[in-house]
């Protein structure tokens, strides 16, 4: 088999699948860039995050810790259990990957890896080509980081009922995410309710109340998904 | 805040590429432990409720227009819409309500 057009034919198949997912971000991160201006940084601190990250709820969360000046073991805690998710999906991925190209690869592809990256990976038939990411990664990455650059500087033009309306949209798509597979299965429908009930209980008890937005997020998430996966274990293939 | 960014934006993205990179890169070997499996499994569940409610009650300009928002995306998720359409949806919804209350109100 010729290996140029073997890696032409994954990179194309890559960026048409990309587009899609390009599109999504383009939105999401548009209210991350108006949202991190709104905070107090600059327009490219703002592009740096989206750029080096590549992470909706990390960045979001992230966010909050800047403007709130946490401390850097809190961010390093609050990325890790927001983004462990990562982990999980690179496991997965890293038995998926071709085996006859090079290893130095997966330094690379790795840095892809986001959850509708995962997805489209994840649904190819056979082993994933490192080319076949990097096509999604030339249009996602785009998207994703000028959407910031796009929000971050009209964000400050636009009207107050529009960004209103706008900040809604990262909790649309999370619910997004979420519910479907609540609807199907009771041990997730357990967990979203659970995990939205805990986080509550922060944000109303008046001692809980001081715990700062990323602990709160660590701690509902450990205790949540732990119970569940002790009282719930996914049954094995 | 010009100066002090940086080392957070440093340490945010290190964590979330180590984090991304170090199982692709050092493990061939499948997870065996059915309870790390399944904790893994409920993470991004439990994580991503817990960031949107109750947050997305105090997102928007007044709480009634973010529970229409909310009941919005609720719905519009049940139905199985795109990531993309759910997120317009709801802001849409958010902007209908804060409209018609400046008129109520």
């Amino acid at each position: 088999m010729n290996r140029t057009t073997d890696r032409k034919q994954e990179f194309r198949s890559g960026l048409k699948d990309g587009i899609p997912i390009a599109l999504g971000y383009f939105a999401v991160s548009f209210t991350f860039g108006i949202k991190a201006v709104d905070g107090g940084l600059s327009i490219w601190q703002a592009v740096l995050i989206s750029l080096t990250n590549l992470t909706s709820a990390g960045q979001f969360a992230g966010l909050d810790i800047i403007i709130a000046m946490g401390s850097y073991w809190e961010m390093a805690l609050t990325q890790l259990v927001i983004n462990l998710r990562y982990c999980l999906m690179s496991f997965s991925l890293s038995q998926k990957l071709r085996r006859d190209v090079p290893w130095v690869h997966r330094f690379f592809v790795s840095f892809g890896v986001t959850d509708e990256i995962f997805g489209v990976s994840a649904s190819r038939e056979g082993k994933v080509h490192p080319f076949y990411s990097y096509g999604a990664m030339c249009v996602a990455v785009p998207g994703w980081t000028l959407g910031t650059l796009v929000g971050g500087f009209f964000g400050s033009i636009l009207p107050e009922f529009i960004l209103s309306a706008l900040s809604v949209a990262i909790y649309g798509m999370f619910l997004a995410v979420i519910i479907p597979p609540a609807r199907k299965e009771k041990a997730v429908r357990f967990v979203v309710i659970g995990a939205m009930a805990v986080s509550t209980l922060f944000a109303v008890v008046p001692f809980l109340k001081k715990v700062s937005s990323g602990f709160v997020i660590i701690i509902t998430t450990l205790l949540v998904a732990g119970a569940a996966a002790y009282l719930a274990p996914i049954k094995e293939e | 805040m010009e100066q002090n960014v940086y080392p957070y934006i440093l340490v945010m993205a290190g964590v979330t590429y180590l984090i991304r990179m170090l199982p692709m890169v050092l493990f061939k070997r499948e997870i065996q432990s059915t309870y790390v499996k399944s904790f893994l499994y409920y993470v991004p569940y439990a994580c991503l409720a817990s960031m949107t409610f109750p947050a997305i009650l105090t997102a928007t300009g007044s709480i009634i227009s973010a529970v229409v928002g909310f009941g919005a995306a609720v719905l519009a998720a049940c139905k199985e819409k795109s990531l993309l359409t759910v997120a317009l949806i709801a802001c849409a919804a958010v902007f209908i309500t804060e409209r018609v209350l400046q008129f109520v109100v």
